[in-house]
This record gives C-alpha cells, sequence and structure tokens, in this order.
C-alpha cells in the first residue's frame, strides 16, 4: 500500500515562499494536483492500478470541504461527477481501462451537456478483465471518441509524477475554459511509480471556486438554467452539433501539445507519449552517444494530436518510429501527419510488456 | 411537440377570490403527453407541493430518460437531463455539492426498476437526503409499450404479446417494499392518481415526502400508480378502474415506510 504520503502541509519546508518537494506516486500526485486546482468532488470504484488516487482523495477531500463519495459502480460514479459538474462544482473521476469502458456513456453525456469534468484512466491490461499491468491500448478509447455521438475530449499524456501533478492541476482548468471533459491518459507504472514531486509556492493553496452562471444552483433572481443533451425538433440538434464542432476546432488549435528532445539535426524520430516517451529517451541519448543523430516527439496531448510539429519534420527526417504499450494505435495518427513523406515504423509490446532501452536502441540501430 | 402558449378563454372579469391557479412553478405550456396520461396530473401535485413549500428557487430537478424526458419545458425551475437509470447518481452529485437546495428525481419504472436499480437502491442506502417520485405505469411509454418491469403478471405489452409470463419474464417489482429494509430509507409511500380522492392523498404524500428532504432526514420516495390508456389498450377511465382493481391490489397504496 502507498496510500500512507503525507499531503503537503503549508508553512513546512525551507521558509516562506519556497517550493517544496514530496515523495509520492503518480495516483497521489494527481489527487494533490486535483486538490489544489479546486476539484471539491470526486467519485470512483475500486480498481488497481489506481486505488491510490481513491484513497488519497478520501483523505485530502475533507481537509477542502470537499465531497468523496465511493460508489456502487462506475457508472454510478461518473454520473455523480455528472451531477456535480451541473451543480458547478470541479469534479473528477478516476478509474483503469475496464472501469473506463464503463464511464464512456457518461462522458459522452459530459460533453453532449458541455459540462467540465476531468476523468483519469491509469491504463492496464487488456482486452476483457486484462492483467494490472501498463498498457497503452486504450489510446483510440480515448481519442477517437470512446462513447457514441460525435465529439472530442483533450486528453492529456503525462510521462511521470511531477506530470501527474501539473496536467491534473491545469486539466480543470482547460475543463472549464471549454465546459468538456478532459482526460487524464496515464497507466500503471506512472500510477503506482514513487518520484519526488516540486509544487511551486504559488500553488500551494486550493484555488476558488470559479463563476459558472450556467450552473444549476436554484432559479433565485435569474430564469430557470436546463441542462441538456436531446434536442428532438427538426435540424435543431445538427445547429448544436454544429456549435460544438466549432468548439472543437478551437479546442484543436490552442490545445496541442509537443516536447522534442534532440529533434534538431535528427534522422530517426522516435515518438512516444507517456511512460514509453522516458524509454525512448534513453534509447535516444544512447544512440547519439553511438553517433546516431536520433530524436524523439512527445505528444503531450493525444487530442488534439500535436500532428503539426510531426508534419514539419517529416520532411527533414529519415524514418520514423512509433513506441507504444499497444498494437499499434498512436501509430495510425503519427503516420496521418507523416502522410506518406517518410518511412513510419512501430515497435510496441502487449498485455504488460513494457520496451526498454535495449529494444528500442536496437530498433534505431536497425532502421540506420 | 407543440409547446405554444395555451389558448385557454381568458376571464374579463378576474374572481372575487382566487381558490384555484396554475402552479407557478408549472409553465403555461401545452404538454406532449397522451389523453388519460398520468404524468400531467403529477406533474401538477409536485409544482404545487413546491409552490406551497416556497422551495421553487432552490429547487434542483433530474428529469429521467423516459416518458418525462423534456420534463424541463414544462417546469418552472432549474432542471438537468440525465442518463437513463443514473438519475439518482446525478441527483446525489448535486445535493452533495449543494445540500442547501432541494433535489429531486422524477423517474418511471424503467428509469428506476430495471436500467437504475442499483442507483436507486444505493442512494437510499446511503440515505441521500434526496427526494424520488416514482411513477408507476407498468409500461415503457416512451419506446412503444414494452414490458416494464412492474408490468402485471398476464399483462399484454409489445414484448409480452400472450401476456407477462412470469416463467418467462420474471416476477413484478414491488420497489418500495424491496427499499424499505434500508435504514438510509426515511419515507416510503404509494399513491395512486387513478381518482380525486387518490390525488387528494397523492399530493398529501408528495408533500411529506418533500417536507423529509426539508428538514434534513434523509431518502423520501412516493411512487405514483399512474395511468397509460395508450399501451394499455384502454380508454382513460377504463385505465383508472384498473389501477382502482388489479394494479393496487398487487401495488398496495399507503405508506410503506415513515
Amino acid at each position: 500500500m502507498r496510500s500512507e504520503a503525507k499531503p503537503p502541509r503549508r508553512g513546512r519546508g525551507k521558509g516562506k515562499g519556497m517550493s517544496q518537494k514530496i515523495l509520492m506516486c503518480g495516483n497521489e500526485a494527481c489527487g494533490e494536483g486535483a486538490v489544489l486546482a479546486g476539484c471539491k468532488f470526486y467519485a470512483g470504484y475500486p480498481i488497481t492500478p489506481q486505488n491510490e488516487l481513491p484513497a488519497y482523495m478520501s483523505r485530502r477531500l475533507g481537509e477542502v470541504s470537499g465531497v468523496f463519495i465511493q460508489a456502487e459502480s462506475e457508472l454510478a460514479a461518473i454520473n455523480m461527477v455528472f451531477g456535480a459538474a451541473v451543480a458547478g462544482a470541479r469534479a473528477m473521476t478516476s478509474s483503469s481501462s475496464p472501469g473506463i469502458s464503463l464511464k464512456q456513456e457518461g462522458i459522452s453525456y459530459l460533453a453532449g451537456c458541455e459540462l467540465p469534468a476531468v476523468i483519469v484512466n491509469m491504463q492496464r491490461g487488456g482486452p476483457g478483465l486484462g492483467n494490472i499491468a501498463p498498457s497503452q491500448a486504450d489510446y483510440f478509447q480515448s481519442v477517437k471518441g470512446g462513447g457514441h455521438g460525435d465529439y472530442k475530449i483533450v486528453v492529456l499524456a503525462p510521462a511521470s509524477a511531477q506530470e501527474m501533478f501539473e496536467f491534473t492541476y491545469h486539466a480543470f482548468d482547460i475543463a472549464d475554459k471549454y465546459r468538456n471533459p478532459v482526460l487524464i491518459l496515464g497507466d500503471g507504472l506512472l500510477g503506482q511509480m514513487m518520484e519526488p514531486i516540486v509544487i511551486k509556492p504559488e500553488i500551494k493553496n486550493p484555488k476558488p471556486d470559479t463563476d459558472k452562471p450556467w450552473a444549476l444552483t436554484g432559479c433565485k433572481g435569474r430564469s430557470p438554467n436546463i441542462i441538456r443533451s436531446l434536442y428532438l425538433g427538426d435540424g435543431v440538434l445538427e445547429e448544436r452539433n454544429k456549435r460544438l464542432q466549432e468548439k472543437f476546432k478551437n479546442m484543436k488549435e490552442s490545445e496541442a501539445r509537443a516536447e522534442m528532445f534532440n529533434l534538431k539535426d535528427s534522422e530517426i524520430v522516435l515518438v512516444a507519449y507517456g511512460s514509453v516517451a522516458r524509454v525512448a529517451k534513453a534509447a535516444v541519448s544512447a544512440a547519439r552517444k553511438k553517433g546516431i543523430k536520433a530524436g524523439l516527439i512527445r505528444p503531450v496531448t493525444l487530442w488534439p494530436f500535436p500532428g503539426k510539429v510531426i508534419r514539419e519534420t517529416a520532411g527533414t527526417a529519415k524514418k520514423f518510429l512509433v513506441a507504444e504499450m499497444s498494437a499499434g494505435q498512436m501509430v495510425e495518427d503519427v503516420m496521418l501527419a507523416v502522410n506518406g513523406r517518410t518511412e513510419v515504423d512501430f515497435y510496441g509490446r502487449m498485455g504488460g510488456g513494457i520496451p526498454t532501452e535495449e529494444e528500442l536502441l536496437a530498433k534505431i540501430e536497425g532502421l540506420v | 411537440m407543440a409547446k405554444s402558449k395555451s389558448a385557454g378563454k381568458k376571464h374579463t372579469n378576474p374572481p372575487a377570490e382566487l381558490i384555484f391557479r396554475r402552479p407557478v412553478s408549472l409553465r403555461d405550456v401545452e404538454t406532449h403527453y397522451c389523453a388519460g396520461c398520468g404524468h400531467g396530473i403529477i406533474h401538477r401535485l409536485v409544482c404545487e407541493t413546491i409552490d406551497e413549500l416556497g422551495i421553487r428557487e432552490k429547487t434542483i430537478a433530474v428529469a429521467p430518460v423516459g416518458c418525462a424526458v423534456i420534463a424541463y419545458d414544462y417546469w418552472n425551475f432549474d432542471v438537468t437531463e440525465a442518463a437513463h437509470g443514473r438519475t439518482p447518481a446525478v441527483a446525489t452529485g448535486i445535493k452533495r455539492v449543494r445540500p442547501d437546495n432541494i433535489v429531486f428525481t422524477y423517474q418511471g419504472d424503467g428509469d428506476l426498476a430495471a436500467i437504475g436499480t442499483a442507483e436507486i437502491i444505493h442512494a437510499a442506502n446511503r440515505g441521500e437526503n434526496i427526494t424520488v417520485i416514482f411513477v408507476n405505469n407498468g409500461v415503457y411509454g416512451m419506446t412503444g409499450g414494452q414490458m416494464a418491469p412492474t408490468t402485471l403478471a398476464g399483462q399484454k405489452t409489445a414484448t409480452t404479446l400472450a401476456g407477462r409470463s412470469l416463467r418467462r419474464d420474471g416476477y413484478p417489482i414491488k420497489m418500495l417494499e424491496m427499499l424499505a429494509v434500508l435504514p438510509g430509507a426515511k419515507y416510503l409511500e404509494r399513491v395512486s392518481v387513478h381518482s380525486a380522492q387518490e390525488v387528494v392523498r397523492a399530493k398529501r404524500a408528495i408533500k411529506k415526502a418533500f417536507k423529509t428532504q426539508v428538514e434534513g432526514k434523509g431518502f423520501s420516495m412516493v411512487e405514483v400508480l399512474s395511468m397509460c390508456p395508450t399501451y394499455w389498450d384502454m380508454t382513460p377511465i377504463q385505465s383508472c378502474d384498473r389501477i382502482k382493481g388489479d394494479v393496487s391490489t398487487f401495488y398496495p397504496i399507503g405508506v410503506v415506510k415513515a
């Protein structure tokens, strides 16, 4: 059990205004990021490998007058989050792959009703019950629309406990900005691994509640608010969907992010996200030592996909190598961005297998 | 679904003493409900209650998926939709975030007793301080009159053309009696709207349920036996008689828990 990590205390550390460094697992770092972002509501259902997160929230939310509910199911949990979002609270749920499948109906409703919420998926092996080892096999589900209907959600891919903290912290702002769900896509490795995280002094206190005039608060002093995704009138839903697509277009233009590592002059360009990006980084460094001009593009947002930097790099790079803990999912988006201008190779491990530095280095050497 | 203003005759001279009017909580619009349907009566009873308790401006309702799916077109207070059956989970999220608001769900028998069985049981078991109006008419009206979990044995529906077979389709569910064993459920009553007398009793029960929440006592639920002439293949009067007979014989009217 790693749920013993203490939440950071104010006034501790080397002095006022100093950053705090705390050892936490990724799941707990995610929880602390949520609390400091002003999250006031968490509902979830136990599933490995994300259990440290609800355990952390069950203790920490009480300290900030928040609400924690262990729900009867994933369906109930996502819909409790729906209700909390309806009422204007910053709300979050988390799970791992099979549980996230159950939440897809609710995510579609959140998007359809334009409600902000943060959903965390610490992916495990699938399909079916699979196993509890790290995986990246939920990429398609996350970025291509896991539920029914035309909708998009921002998908953030952290690669460390520090980023589990920071990305979750910012995810609530992105969700509120667009009135749309945001997904944190991690994996069992990121969730369980303990690493030091640094909390900057300026975000030591939970954010205040944001003003949401559309929320249901009781109609005192205004006309009633209605939250709905049902539009039966002839052509009404089409018009609404056009407006939603405009919003998704704005998200696509504004939110795409990627980290570049040794990309300048690269002939072999690796593309990897999350845990695998860290292994890829080590493999790129090892390749450079051997005189191979290798670099890495690490998508930080999976939707919107940072296709622009890949498109630009495709003009100069000789070959792309996509590495994933899946049978090959993100590689399709890389190929779309490369658009046939250069060769795209793939290396994947499945069912709990994690690509090693040696495996990736051998693959890079094979491409030279 | 016309929602035009009702073109009812206006009094040129207001009556000396106004003793009956449309509740402020009920919008002055035509509804989509079929002739003889009970929903209109139940909507009105809920709205009268909200007016009388003076809670309209702090009420938040959760509409179901089913015949009452567009209840927000008829109610003059804050309303959200919910995914089919998840209604009590959505209400839980709202109430926990805003404990000072009055939160109620309005659900049919498919929403509450089939797809949402887990949600209603656990909301009651947590003792959520919400009110549930459960409309039991024994069929899926919105989708074309299929068998509901509450459909009586032998009752003909779109999916039980020869009548509900207990052997093939299982038994009709008595939700209130099931929930009564849960300590979190504080006020449970079954009423009907098949006669003027029963409508008055239904109103009293709905008011008690809302008061249970106002007083912070915990989970309250009123099951309302309601007519569906369209999918019972009966006239409105025959439908009322059916509730008075077979339906209320199987689902006894009265307080189940208080």
